[in-house]
């Protein structure tokens, strides 16, 4: 690098040498590096102003273009719009196993008003006064006159409402197009079903979103625009589930029970077909929900097959002689002890009633009679950890997998401490609570042989096996014992002629708040199983609160109650659902069928 | 000192002033100010009488005070444009200490009017918008810091005009108002780029924002969403966007007619942020093409002008001044346009606003004044014999 030096130091000494002042020398370098340099400088400068210029100019242009564009397009009716996200309005329908429809949508209108472009306030709020009786007249009059600009009368009107609305001709009032959530069934499995409200309003559309129920379990696949074809397939059949939910509330009304659920599961892909709790609501008007203090399993909206926790009673009992079996300890026959009382730990297993059943009886008596200390002698052969291991195989200790939100709520009581007293009561279903949903899942493996199978209720296709619990022949032999329930047991009203029911009856004392039992309030269930030789369906009916009261005192357990109404429900159902009677291979007594 | 340098010849001692004036002035810029300030009044009559009967005020009332500040602000710009450039540069230094002192208390003796940030003095009859003031005060400034900086020996102009920049751009963050704000950085930045900023610092400052932007596109969803919202077609008509989009639509080529228009019964802002959009719906594109015009052709005029000045304070001074009017009102029709997002900033000379007006016509006033023809030493690049 060639540096140029400061000061031209060779023509300075020169010129000291020759006597001429130094200072012309430098101060003329000075001005001449301080022109090239603000030459430079120009010419950049010079550069760089076009640019800055064609800038402006571009600029301008692109504003004047724009402009231009605007003014030359056609000038359109303000239309209100949500920038950015839109609502997302159309949902998908719920469909029942056959394509029927269970839930839809519909198109409809809501009121809204702004009181600054009314004409006359006080007109309009008396005519929406008279067209809509809910409305109040006076706070209409405050609203439409007073500072709001905006706000919301009504959200969903009817065609008719609609149009009077419509001819009261205020242009304050506007109608925002709504797609409102229709369930064309009415109460028809309105548990399931839960219902829907709108979310984000605008006034061109409103989100609408499930609150409860499949509605909001599956809320995103039926928000999902995606899936705006594809309905949301239930396992429920419509025709099946009106009729269980007739019989169920005739069943309810008869027995003079408060509160009654029913369930009825296909046993190998574990559909539920039907499940009714009642007293139920209409989804197309939700009721208010329970609010403080109230007890939420007393409202309607309380589902009673998957979030009422119950005492089941006797019906565990199959569970404990079915273990017994698989595990080779007893058989069929093998007999057991039921001397009572039984003692353990300070307490004492009596039976029902006090009654006496002999000093032993052979299991399949044991479920025949529902004897508490004979099965409590075959828990007590079991021992606690199979037990609870047993139990935790067919779902007994965690919460179903049913698929509606409500199935939350439904997680057993469990003792905390599992002793042996514990693991005595519980094996005859006293002691710890579950919902009629487990009882059918249950239910549901001792009848397809012995496999778990989880409750849903979406549409499936096939079986839906999950881990083997217990053997076939175990499972054979239980379902025998259900059967024997039926033909010579504690069921005898449940017999219906061709389909063969085996079940089991439960009648619990029901817990008082406090501690303790009512002495005449009891929990009375049915768990059953069609055909018995073959079964298809497992149904549970549990009644809350029951009393038969046409003999000389009420009389209450499952037997005189739950199994009438499950019996009549069977005789109803199994037609429809596409079971034909069959002929039972029976011995009939005193008559000796002869050849020749 | 500098016409020794340059060998400029000095200015006939004997000339009288005005004609002085009047022979080196830039006539034609001069003309589109004053066309403009008649378009604004204009405009006056048509927007501001639904905010006189909002206020209680007989209609004209708006256009009448515009009328009286406008004859003072064209007073100014008068007087101003027949300053030399050094009196520009001296008395533009007071006004800058003067309205950076006055923005220094606005915290204290300032009020808001309600609207939330605090940036006038209320001076009962008026009120004072001291940044205003500051903008073209500071634009001068900052121009004889990074003159300074181009001499031999001279001072670190850069650096001094860049903090300053930066402590009144604080300031009005903080008031808060970002328009201004973003008007001071811009016009320091359009000088420090005609002063010779080094090209790599350019390119590198263009990357870091388009990289930056991308950045906070894909990684922050608010952002995206804003950046969606005004990009997207649709417009909420119930914002003052959706008004202003709506009335250009209506007034098509040729308006609606004057005194049809609708949408300044609509506009909170009709006579100073959207006058545009009143311009458009009752005059029609034709007035809203005039305008742009008469912006573009007094800075490509001034631009062209400054080019061939030789002296680098006047040079950087009318750059900074053109650009920051020039960019004030492409900010202010592009919001109404939708090019840009809402940005409350007037539109030089024909919105309504004393301040503003008065600013600007010293604005405009200094840039006249130094946009004026004199001699650049021609001569002695002939002598050195690079004439060209």
């Amino acid at each position: 690098m060639i540096r140029i030096p400061l000061r031209p130091l060779a023509r300075i000494l020169s010129a000291r040498e020759k006597g001429e002042n130094p200072d012309t020398i430098e101060r003329e370098n000075i001005r001449l590096r301080h022109i090239t340099m603000q030459d430079k400088a120009r010419n950049r400068a010079e550069g760089r102003l076009l640019v800055l210029g064609v800038f402006f100019v571009v600029a301008f242009g692109v504003v004047g273009g724009r402009m231009g564009l605007m003014a030359t397009s056609e000038a359109v009716e303000p239309l209100a719009s949500a920038t950015g996200a839109t609502i997302a309005a159309q949902r998908a329908d719920i469909v029942d196993r056959n394509g029927r429809i269970l839930a839809t949508n519909f198109e409809t209108f809501s009121l809204y008003a702004q009181p600054p472009v009314m004409i006359d306030p006080i007109a309009a709020a008396e005519g929406l006064a008279r067209i809509l009786p809910d409305l109040d007249k006076e706070r209409l009059i405050k609203d439409f006159t007073g500072k709001r600009k905006f706000l919301w009368v009504k959200r969903k009107l009817s065609p008719e409402q609609k149009q009077a609305v419509h001819e009261l001709g205020d242009p304050g009032l506007m109608f925002g197009p709504r797609e409102m959530r229709l369930y064309p069934n009415g109460r028809l499995a309105a548990h399931i079903m839960g219902g829907a409200s709108f979310g984000k309003e605008g006034v061109n559309a409103a989100e609408v979103i499930g609150v409860a129920g499949v509605e909001k379990q599956f809320d995103g696949y039926l928000r999902d625009p995606a899936n705006g074809d594809a309905p949301l397939e239930l396992s429920l059949d419509l025709t099946v589930q009106a009729a269980s939910e007739r019989v169920l509330y005739g069943g309810m009304k008869l027995m003079n029970a408060k509160g009654a659920t029913s369930i009825l599961m296909d046993v190998h892909t574990g559909e539920v077909i039907s499940v009714v709790s009642l007293p139920d609501f209409d989804p197309n008007d939700r009721p208010r929900p329970p609010i403080e203090g109230e007890d939420p399993s007393e409202s309607p909206l309380f589902n009673r097959a998957v979030q009422g926790v119950y005492e089941l009673g006797s019906t565990f009992k199959i569970f404990t002689a079915a273990q017994a079996m698989d595990l080779g300890l007893v058989n069929a026959n093998t007999m057991v002890n039921t001397r009572r009382p039984l003692r353990q730990s300070g307490h004492e297993i009596g039976e029902f009633r006090n009654k006496s059943y002999g000093p032993e009886l052979s299991v399949s008596m044991v479920i025949q009679k529902s004897s508490n200390v004979g099965t409590a002698r075959l828990a007590q052969m079991i021992g606690i950890e199979r037990q609870k291991q047993f139990f935790g195989e067919l779902g007994l200790l965690e919460r179903t997998g049913f698929e509606i939100v409500e199935a939350q709520g439904g997680r057993p009581l469990i003792p905390r401490n599992w002793g042996v007293l514990e693991m005595m009561t519980i094996s005859f279903g006293h002691g710890m609570s579950a919902t009629p949903m487990h009882l059918a899942a249950g239910y549901a493996a001792i009848a397809n042989g012995g496999r778990y199978v989880s409750p849903t209720i979406l549409k499936q296709t096939g079986a839906q096996y999950g881990p083997r619990v217990m053997s076939e022949d175990s499972a054979a032999a239980a379902r025998s014992m259900l059967r024997r329930v039926v033909t010579h047991g504690t069921a005898s009203f449940g017999e219906v002629p061709g389909y063969a029911v085996g079940g089991k009856t439960g009648t619990a004392d029901k817990p008082k708040p406090r501690g303790g039992y009512y002495k005449d309030r009891v929990i009375a269930t049915f768990a059953s199983m069609f055909p018995a030789h073959d079964p298809k369906y497992v149904l549970i009916v549990t009644l809350d609160e029951p009393s038969e009261n046409s003999g000389s005192k009420p009389r209450r357990t499952a037997g005189w109650t739950a199994v009438p109404v499950a019996a009549e429900m069977i005789g109803r159902i199994a037609p429809l659902l596409g079971l034909r009677p069959g002929v039972e291979p029976v011995q009939m007594a005193g008559i000796t069928l002869t050849s020749n | 000192m500098t016409e020794m340098v340059y060998g400029a010849v000095p200015l006939g001692a004997g000339e009288p002033i005005l004609p002085k004036w009047w022979r080196t002035l830039d006539k034609l810029s001069m003309s589109c100010v004053l066309v403009l300030f008649v378009i604004g009044l204009l405009l006056g009559l048509a927007a501001s009488p639904p905010l006189a009967a909002r206020n209680g005020f007989e209609p004209f009332h708006y256009v009448q005070r515009q009328a009286m500040f406008g004859g003072l602000a064209i007073a100014a710009m008068l007087l101003t444009s027949m300053m030399s450039p050094t009196l520009v540069r001296r008395l533009a230094v007071l006004g800058f200490l003067a309205s950076f002192i006055a923005l220094g208390f606005l915290p204290m003796f300032g009020t808001d009017f309600g609207k939330g940030a605090v940036r006038w003095y209320s001076l009962g009859f008026a009120s004072v918008q001291p940044s205003e003031f500051l903008k073209p005060g500071f634009m001068v400034v900052a121009a004889w810091m990074l003159s300074a900086s181009q001499q031999i020996n001279g001072p670190p102009g850069k650096t001094w005009s860049f903090l300053l920049c930066a402590v009144i751009v604080m300031m009005l963050v903080l008031q808060p108002d970002f328009g201004q704000a973003c008007l001071v950085l811009f016009g320091w930045g359009v000088m420090y780029f005609v002063a010779g900023a080094p090209m790599i610092l350019l390119v590198a400052m263009a990357g870091l924002v388009v990289f930056g932007g991308t950045l906070a596109y894909s990684n922050s969803e608010h952002f995206a969403r804003r950046i969606d919202g005004f990009l997207s077609a649709e417009v909420d008509p119930t914002t003052q966007l959706g008004y202003a989009s709506n009335a250009i639509r209506e007034g098509g080529l040729f308006g609606v007619g004057v005194g049809e228009g609708q949408v300044k019964w609509s506009l909170p802002d009709a006579h100073t942020d959207f006058i545009v959009a009143v311009a458009a719906e009752e005059y029609g594109l034709v007035l809203v093409l005039i305008i742009i015009a008469l912006y573009t052709l007094i800075v490509v005029r001034s631009l062209f002008r400054l080019m061939r000045e030789r002296d680098p304070f006047i040079r950087l001074a009318g750059t900074g001044l053109v650009s920051m009017f020039g960019v004030q009102a492409m900010i202010n029709m592009g919001v109404a346009v939708r090019l840009l997002p809402a940005k409350g900033m007037t539109l030089p000379f024909v919105s309504y606003g004393g301040s503003s007006l008065i600013a600007g016509g010293i604005a405009v006033g200094m840039l006249l004044a130094l946009t004026r023809t004199r001699p650049q030493g021609e001569i002695g690049d002939f002598l050195r014999g690079q004439g060209r």
